[in-house]
């Protein structure tokens, strides 16, 4: 097979924007996914059974969902659960498409906080990528939070609904700050895509195209700009020569065959699990504890955002199933202040109000909706009613929360499967006290009623953070200031395996502008991008 | 009724737990949950969840002591709270799959004020609202640290 330029592997988030911004050279560029491309018309909000498939093949759980493009992930020795998606697009075909950008003090935590350690870059660095990916992905929102520096998303923000305004209504009242969310959801036509008609149900997919996931965002363009993109190859290890240089990659393609792709490049962007999995199945020769691991750091400092949530139920009928999940945020509390008793902080994101069958579901659960006789009436009592205040903390990196591989568990061409070793720590469990005990009062402010909590949420591992973080120090960190390797200087690391610190928000924004911000590094140093 | 892999005691019994689950209504006019359409809705829903199906049937047989038909009305109903008490983790995939199965049948959905369909391409409409009720919130100085 010839040799090509770049391979990357990967097809979510970051790997779609870095082939698209490197598209431009003219290189011969490859990217190799292990999932198939999402037909719009399989989306489960396209059939009567939509509730249903979130339990089955749009499952946010690999392990519940099994699909062939899967891979298995033991997290037995976790609280919090993996949560992924593999296919064209990764993780954003399932994401909410909550889309905030981190704060200028979320790289700057040493100097500012006194913890875990300052990023190399800075949010200025990343201001102008943030803003590209806005235009690339079609973001709403609204110019003028005071919580952020001044930026202005290109679409006007999503609809408030009744949810949104009793929300706001509870805010003022507690002289709390609030915003409407930014969200990868088009609220008007843009570039193609239509405007969001308030399917209800687009974490599992947009059958309208209205979420900006990245299988209908950057790769067609990149697609048309001469990037090749193979699907359903798994990639099994990133090869490497006498001298420690990537080679290429072993991966099985649709039908089992074992290929090797020989490149000058390779750009990882499987995740914060899938790229130090990856990384550890390609130990040997000059990386006996696997690839660009001579700092010991692949795998360690593993970053999700422990989570909660705060249910409750007013008299009126509120949004309910229709509408995107979640409609509004408030940043209250992310900024550090010492009397909280803990360091750093959290984002307050609220859930409009749940699918009908799954609401009483979970009521049953609690035992709100009895079995047998009351049924109907309690069915219909709990029904429509409910909106939620979710906590999302800040994730300090702690060298002991890892990825490592497990010694049993393969997915299905036989690859190790990576096993996760996390604990909450004390500083994350105080941030989600406090997160809870303000949520009740956001609740009480908005005149809620039988509060159900749960903290911490335990399948809530969709943020997979820190696990090749960035640095200038080779000893402590796996990729450099741009990206590349300290080990390897043709293997480049692009997703969120990068992040020094996790931030307090959802990090898809961010993993895209620093894919961008990478991809633009490598261009301008393509005549020396070795040295 | 010849099941993929439920034998056809354990249909009975599903089919027994359906009801226990989800009586019918005179109120609401509505069947229970082992209405003909409803039920073989819920046989071909099982295939993914086919080891917690198996486990669940088997955990509900072994607490009822006895065919869960072999019970009487009142066996029935005090059976279904203790299990719903316990919360078995392979019970709780048994009564899920019951639910999505009921409250997708369209009598089911119409009885509660919703259209029976699905939610593409027609989608709903959310108030747009008056963001007017930010104000308080943009008279607010920036709230950010900046660290330059």
């Amino acid at each position: 097979m010839d040799t090509v330029d770049v391979l990357i592997i990967g097809s979510g988030a970051s790997g779609a924007a870095v082939a698209w911004s490197l598209a431009e050279t003219r290189m011969r560029i490859v990217c190799l996914e292990q999932g198939e491309w999402q037909k719009p018309s399989d989306f489960p909000s396209t059939g009567r059974d939509w509730e249903a498939r979130r339990f089955t093949d749009f499952a946010s759980s690999p392990n519940q969902r099994r699909r062939a493009s899967d891979y298995p992930v033991n997290d037995d020795d976790s609280p919090i659960k993996v949560v992924n998606f593999n296919g064209v697009g990764g993780g954003t075909v399932m994401f909410t498409a909550h889309f905030p950008r981190l704060h200028p003090s979320d790289f700057r935590v040493k100097t500012l906080d006194g913890v875990a350690d300052d990023w190399p870059i800075d949010y200025f660095t990343l201001e102008k990528f943030y803003a590209l990916n806005d235009r690339m992905t079609g973001v709403s929102g609204m110019a003028g939070d005071p919580a952020y520096p001044p930026h202005e998303p290109p679409m006007p923000p999503l609809p408030m609904g009744r949810t949104g305004r009793r929300i706001g209504e509870a805010m003022n009242r507690l002289g709390w700050h609030w915003w409407p969310s930014e969200a990868a959801i088009a609220t008007r036509e843009w570039e193609g895509r239509a405007a969001c008609i308030n399917i209800g149900h687009c974490t599992p997919g947009c059958a309208q195209g209205a979420k900006g996931s990245t299988d209908i965002t950057y790769w067609p363009l990149a697609i048309r700009a001469g990037v090749e993109l193979r699907t359903n190859c798994r990639v099994r290890e990133i090869t490497h020569d006498a001298t420690g240089m990537a080679t290429g990659a072993i991966y099985y393609d649709r039908d089992g065959n074992e290929v090797f792709q020989p490149a000058h490049v390779v750009v990882v962007a499987c995740n914060g699990v899938g790229t130090p999995r990856l990384l550890l199945n390609s130990a040997g020769g000059k990386h006996p504890d696997g690839l660009a691991n001579s700092s010991g750091m692949v795998g360690r400092n593993l970053m999700f955002h422990p989570w909660a949530v705060v249910n409750g139920y007013v008299e009126e009928k509120l949004d309910g199933h229709r509408g995107s999940p979640l409609c509004l945020w408030s940043q209250e509390f992310y900024e550090s202040d010492a009397s909280r008793g803990f360091v750093r902080g959290y984002e307050f994101q609220f859930g409009r109000g749940v699918q009908v069958i799954t609401e009483g579901i979970q009521n049953m659960g609690l035992g709100r909706v009895p079995w047998g006789e009351g049924h109907h009436e309690a069915f219909r009592h709990w029904s429509g009613r409910r909106f939620s205040v979710e906590v999302c903390c800040e994730d300090l990196p702690e060298e002991h929360n890892r990825v490592t591989l497990d010694p049993v568990l393969v997915d299905g061409h036989g690859v190790p499967a990576p096993k996760i070793s996390y604990r909450i720590s004390e500083n994350s469990q105080a941030m989600l006290s406090h997160g809870v005990a303000h949520g009740k009062r956001i609740m009480e402010a908005a005149g809620a009623s039988d509060l159900s909590i749960t903290c911490p949420v335990p399948v809530a591992g969709w943020h997979l953070l820190g696990t090749c973080r960035m640095g200038t120090d080779p000893a402590r960190s796996v990729v450099n200031q741009w990206g590349r390797c300290h080990d390897v200087k043709n293997l480049f690391i692009v997703d969120g395996s990068v992040f020094v610190t996790s931030g307090g928000v959802n990090p898809t924004t961010t993993i895209q502008a620093i894919a961008l911000y990478i991809a633009d590094q490598m261009k301008q140093r393509l005549a020396n991008l070795f040295d | 009724m010849v099941h993929p892999f439920l034998s056809e005691a354990a249909v009975d019994d599903l089919r027994c737990l359906a009801a226990m689950i989800i009586p019918a209504s005179s109120r609401f006019g509505l069947p229970a949950a082992d209405d003909p359409v409803i039920f073989t809705d819920l046989l071909g829903s099982l295939e993914h969840d086919r080891i917690e199906v198996e486990a669940g049937l088997a955990h509900v047989r072994a607490k009822a002591g006895r065919g869960l038909m072999a019970l009487d009305a009142a066996g029935r109903a005090a059976l279904g709270q203790a299990l719903q008490a316990e919360g078995e983790a392979n019970v709780a995939v048994l009564s899920r799959l019951v639910m999505l199965a009921y409250y997708r049948d369209d009598r089911v959905v119409r009885s509660l004020g919703l259209e029976p369909r699905a939610p593409f391409p027609k989608g709903h409409e959310v108030v747009a609202g008056d963001w007017s009720l930010l104000d308080p919130v943009r008279a607010r100085r920036p709230m950010w640290r900046d660290p330059r």
